[in-house]
């Protein structure tokens, strides 16, 4: 599991590796563009998946110690908690849309007065951001699809202390897709909170 | 496959409260001690506080504490391979500018 996690490493790693470029060259407008986002959403997203790791680990403990309704439990507020965290990141994309704040056609950046303006690099902004959050959103969404399929055997007993190795793998994926979140929230939301 | 954690020691649920407890703290610093300018240093502290939360996550959530020696390695080989890929990005963007430098006999 941990051989795949490194090829995920790479694969949010480019997006990572061009918003470093992009952000050493377009510094200011970064910041600029950063404060469009919500960082009460972006937090509270933060603390949500924190929390969803926190019930993941717990499911995974209630298997060592052999209680599947509990582990069944776990999963449900897991899956809640992942939940809980798409719909957060649906209001923030709609609120985008609806901002005109989503790249394209229709893309229009509106530049705090008295400051540099630069929309176009600003647009590239909204482009990380929408790449990079909606990688992650989607490896979200894959993340719940798994949690749903360990249900029915958790239900059914099938996970003990003896063994439980689709429980780790999938826990490890869970946590993986949190740490991304760590790194995302502070380089795309709080860049401009100053 | 992921190791297993439990054969050695009985199952504790508090090392995980308190791994989270610690990750929610971290984000209120981060959010807090972003609200302050302190120049170049904000991506540092910013990213310092990420990778602390990461280093977290990876040893008390993911087992990796009590994994084996070839699980840690797979673990830093892929973190590792991460920082080339962004550094030796960077060194070429950086020294871009230099040619020219060179070429004009400077």
């Amino acid at each position: 599991m941990w051989v795949f996690l490194c090829t995920e490493i790479l694969f949010f790693g480019g997006l990572f590796t061009t918003y470093v470029i992009y952000r050493q060259r377009f510094h200011g407008v970064f910041a600029q563009a950063s404060r469009d986002l919500n960082v009460v959403w972006g937090g509270t997203n933060t603390a949500v998946l924190i929390c969803s790791s926190l019930t993941m680990a717990l499911a995974i403990w209630s298997a060592q110690i052999n209680r599947r309704k509990l582990i069944v439990l776990f999963l449900l507020i897991t899956m809640a908690f992942g939940l809980t965290f798409l719909g957060i990141k649906t209001i923030e994309y709609k609120e985008k849309f609806a901002h005109h704040l989503v790249p394209g056609p229709h893309f229009h950046y509106v530049c705090p007065p008295g400051e540099p303006c630069h929309p176009e690099q600003a647009e590239v902004f909204f482009s990380l951001y929408f790449c990079m959050t909606g990688l992650h959103a989607l490896h979200m969404i894959v993340g719940v699809g798994l949690l749903s399929y360990l249900l029915l055997p958790s239900w059914q007993g099938r996970y003990t202390s003896e063994w439980h190795n689709p429980l780790e793998c999938i826990g490890l994926y869970w946590h993986f897709v949190d740490i991304v979140w760590i790194f995302l929230f502070p380089l795309l939301y709080l860049i401009g909170a100053h | 496959m992921a190791e297993h954690a439990s054969a050695a020691h009985t199952p504790s649920r508090k090392p995980y409260f308190l791994t989270c407890a610690f990750l929610l703290v971290m984000t209120l610093i981060t959010y807090v001690v972003a609200k302050f300018d302190l120049g170049p240093l904000n991506d540092i502290v910013a990213l310092g506080i990420a990778v602390l939360k990461a280093t977290a996550v990876v040893l008390f959530f993911m087992h990796v504490r009590h994994s084996s020696k070839l699980t840690k390695l797979t673990v830093v080989s892929g973190f590792l391979w991460l920082a080339f890929m962004i550094f030796i990005t960077l060194s070429d963007y950086w020294t871009r500018g230099w040619l020219d430098t060179f070429a004009s006999g400077r």
